[in-house]
């Protein structure tokens, strides 16, 4: 293993993605986010890439799918209203089944809302962001190592998938720094036919698109990608579980809330309250066998969001709604305290299901 | 099993963010786990900058330091806003050249140390902060010369390589201020 | 004895245009001129939302359907997947360049992004059925100003060469039109120039070329074609509105 560097999350996201061979990076200057774009400003030119600060969040997304039509690895990365305008791209990138890397390091919301951080935009990232049935393939770091390794993992997705793949990240795990470890391996990259890089004279041409006037067309298109959605749910979702083999209480969070609750377990456990913590690494797909197979014993899940509740639909979905799920959770920029996840825990181990 | 929680804090343009980078790669250097997280937003522009830095022999949980072990106080504002936050039996450092009053609780230790006049004195106006390192190293029984240089030389880019020595002077100074 | 062919870039598939419309001729002139430059196998197109929305199907090239607006953004992105062997241009109507699109129609000319860009002023929105466009002519009765455009409710036309104009970016733009042979012949002759400058890398090429659209003006084609000389090309006047490399030979 290489020697391990402090990195911020954001310069991790970026030092990877060059490492996994994307040259291209577009973005729109936005907190907490903005270090990815310095990175890229400063090392992208020295190494014979691209980088572009484009006029729009809208523009960069567009860009994103100029180089993506042509067949190679190019990200943009944005905080939540900034995605919010990239929505109508991300719909176009699904459409036109092109792959690309999409970094939202969250901000508080709704509106222009704050700049500290959030995990509101679940909703968006899961459900889709932008118009018509889609999915994109959404990763959720919970430290500055899985910030590096999940965006290496993102464009292998992409790439293999035909899709968009989105870091969702917060405003802490960008900011933060720890320890990294750079070494890893990467994936050749598929040959992509489908890509328009000319024609040469030497086969039909190639066309990226996502106009169907026929309907039944554009239905067969649909269901075909719900085909492969399903593939990747079958074969991607990935998680970690701690302390859940007798726990009664299930604790759900991802990113920093995983973090948080990490330590309200262990404090919990010091205190005899048997209560474990699955952290889901993809978000779509949801992760949803440790659910179901942790509902068979626990008593209760609580599902911990910097969110008004948003992961906690899914949370019930996996769980088929056989155990009470609860909510604790900060929003708007404030962080919940490892002190008040155990609260949520001792309130439920006392009995409380109310 | 070993935990310290640090929280730092300051004006803008103290060096908290540097300081606690130090902290935290002195603490990769000795094998242990680490984060820093820093406040971030309109506040790097002059108001109040804090950093969290854990250092401990576990992984890391949050990130975040809602009750610190030790907190580096800086200015007033930061000793009246994170005072009470600090964890019973908690260390407080200050800066006594811009912090007149003392630390109210009775349940943690405080060390006072006039780091802004000392830079000032020392030449160095802008070392305040690798003074109160220096101290807080000492205190912390963790102050030698072969791990503060290796921290220095991560934090300072090879471009500034000739403030190493200047860095690990400053340091020397708040070890050595009784 | 000459026999009127079809260009190689362009495929042998019926065009959904109406009759009458300009738009085929367009088509044809950007088909010769990649033909003639022999660029067929490096041409990357981008189709926009518009009438022109399906020309994807139409050039031989590899194509790209490009979100409303957005055809300059993604040719930025293709151009810079591969300078050295992309030539890309996007074809754009009224609407997509001028409305939605004009955020990034400036920002690539200030770039002087090296692509070819066409743009079709026809002075409406047709796909959608007749709507005001940016380019809509003060009194034009179009489906949303049915009492004439008023200036006072929805402001003046944007007369996009007199803005772009101004930037120190864009290597050529030129306004043409294809309402009879002789201007048919100079906008050929534009088009053309506007490639080859993206192979000499000169950079941002802007070619207007005022356009037909008989259906929603409500016009037969031959008075269509009127129109443009009697109303449109005294509010769009025709010619060279930046030529840097000329500007540069002339100053030297």
């Amino acid at each position: 293993m290489s020697e391990k560097v402090l990195m911020k999350g954001n310069e991790a996201i970026a030092e990877a993605a060059i490492r996994a061979g994307c040259r291209h990076y577009f973005g729109y200057p936005i907190t907490p986010q903005t270090e990815v774009a310095a990175y890229m400003a400063k090392v992208m030119p020295k190494i014979g890439g691209t980088f572009l600060q484009a006029e729009s969040e809208i523009a960069a997304i567009n860009m994103v799918y100029g180089v993506a039509s042509c067949g190679l690895r190019v990200m943009t990365s944005s905080s939540s209203p900034g995605i919010s305008l990239k929505g109508e791209g991300l719909s176009y990138l699904a459409g036109a089944d092109l792959p690309a890397l999409v970094v939202n390091v969250q901000r508080g919301g709704p509106g222009l809302g704050g700049i500290q951080p959030s995990q509101s935009d679940y909703f968006q990232a899961t459900r889709g962001g932008g118009h018509g049935d889609y999915h994109m393939i959404v990763l959720a770091p919970a430290s500055v190592q899985e910030m590096a390794e999940l965006t290496v993992r993102g464009f292998e997705l992409a790439d293999k998938y035909r899709m968009t793949a989105m870091i969702l990240a917060d405003g802490t795990m960008g900011q933060m720094m720890e320890p990294v470890s750079l070494d890893f391996n990467v994936a050749p990259v598929p040959e992509k036919p489908w890509a328009t890089t000319g024609t040469k004279m030497a086969r039909e041409h190639n066309i990226i698109n996502s106009l169907y006037l026929k309907p039944d067309e554009l239905e067969r298109g649909n269901f075909a990608r719900y085909e492969k959605y399903a593939e990747v749910e079958a074969n991607e979702a990935r998680y970690e579980e701690y302390l859940t083999d007798d726990a009664d209480i299930i604790i759900a969070a991802f990113g920093i809330a995983a973090r948080v609750s990490r330590n309200a377990v262990n404090e919990a456990r010091k205190q005899g309250i048997k209560v474990g913590l699955i952290r889901p690494i993809t978000l779509w797909p949801f992760p949803k066998a440790p659910f179901k197979m942790a509902a068979d014993h626990a008593k209760a899940f609580i599902s911990v969001e910097l969110s008004m509740g948003q992961m906690i639909e899914d949370v019930k979905l996996a769980t088929e709604c056989r155990v009470p799920v609860t909510l604790c959770n900060r929003a708007g920029g404030m962080i919940p305290s490892p002190a008040e996840v155990l609260a949520a825990i001792k309130k439920i181990s006392e009995g409380g299901n109310d | 099993m070993s935990t310290k929680q640090f929280l730092l804090s300051g004006f803008g343009g103290q060096g908290i963010l540097f300081a606690g980078k130090l902290l935290a790669y002195k603490g990769l250097n000795a094998g242990k786990n680490v984060s820093w997280l820093p406040s971030y937003g309109p506040e790097m522009r002059g108001g109040t900058a804090s950093c969290s830095v854990i250092i401990s022999d576990e992984p890391v949980g949050s990130p975040i330091v809602s009750e610190p072990d030790i907190l580096v106080a800086m200015n007033l504002p930061s000793l009246d806003r994170f005072e009470s936050s600090v964890a019973p039996g908690g260390i407080i450092f200050a800066d006594s050249t811009l912090i007149e009053r003392k630390v109210e609780r009775d349940d943690v230790t405080a060390y006072y140390v006039p780091a802004t006049k000392m830079a000032s004195d020392n030449n160095t106006p802008t070392l305040a902060n690798m003074i109160l390192m220096g101290k807080i190293l000492k205190v912390l029984d963790d102050f030698d010369d072969e791990s503060v240089t290796a921290a220095l030389s991560k934090v300072i880019s090879a471009k500034h390589a000739d403030m190493l020595e200047v860095n690990k002077h400053a340091m020397q100074l708040g070890a050595d201020f009784e | 004895m000459v026999v009127f062919d079809r260009p190689h870039a362009m495929l042998d598939v019926p065009l959904h245009y109406c009759p009458g419309c300009t738009h085929g001729i367009i088509h044809r002139l950007v088909a010769e001129a990649i033909d003639e430059l022999g660029i067929e196998g490096k041409t990357i197109g981008i189709a926009p939302v518009g009438c022109s929305v399906m020309a994807y199907d139409y050039f031989a090239c590899d194509m790209i359907e490009a979100a409303h607006g957005r055809a300059p953004a993604v040719a930025t992105g293709v151009k810079r997947a591969d300078p050295e062997n992309h030539i890309v241009f996007t074809y754009q109507g009224d609407g997509d360049l001028a409305s939605i699109g004009m955020a990034e129609t400036v920002h690539a000319a200030a770039r002087n992004e090296n692509i070819t860009v066409i743009f079709i002023n026809n002075a409406i929105y047709g796909m959608t059925g007749g709507q005001m466009a940016p380019t809509s002519l003060p009194g034009q009765v179009t489906q949303t100003s049915p009492y004439g455009r008023d200036p006072k409710l929805c402001g003046y036309p944007i007369k996009v060469f007199e803005m772009l104009s101004e930037l120190e970016g864009p290597e050529y733009l030129e306004r043409v039109t294809v309402n009879n042979a002789k201007n048919v012949r100079a906008a050929k002759k534009a088009i053309k120039k506007a490639f080859q400058n993206q192979i000499d890398g000169k950079g941002f090429s802007l070619i207007e070329v005022l356009s037909s659209c008989p259906t929603n003006w409500g016009m037969t084609p031959s008075a269509a074609l009127k129109w443009i000389d009697e109303k449109m090309i005294p509010y769009y006047p025709l010619g060279v509105y930046k030529d840097r490399s000329a500007e540069k030979e002339a100053a030297k």
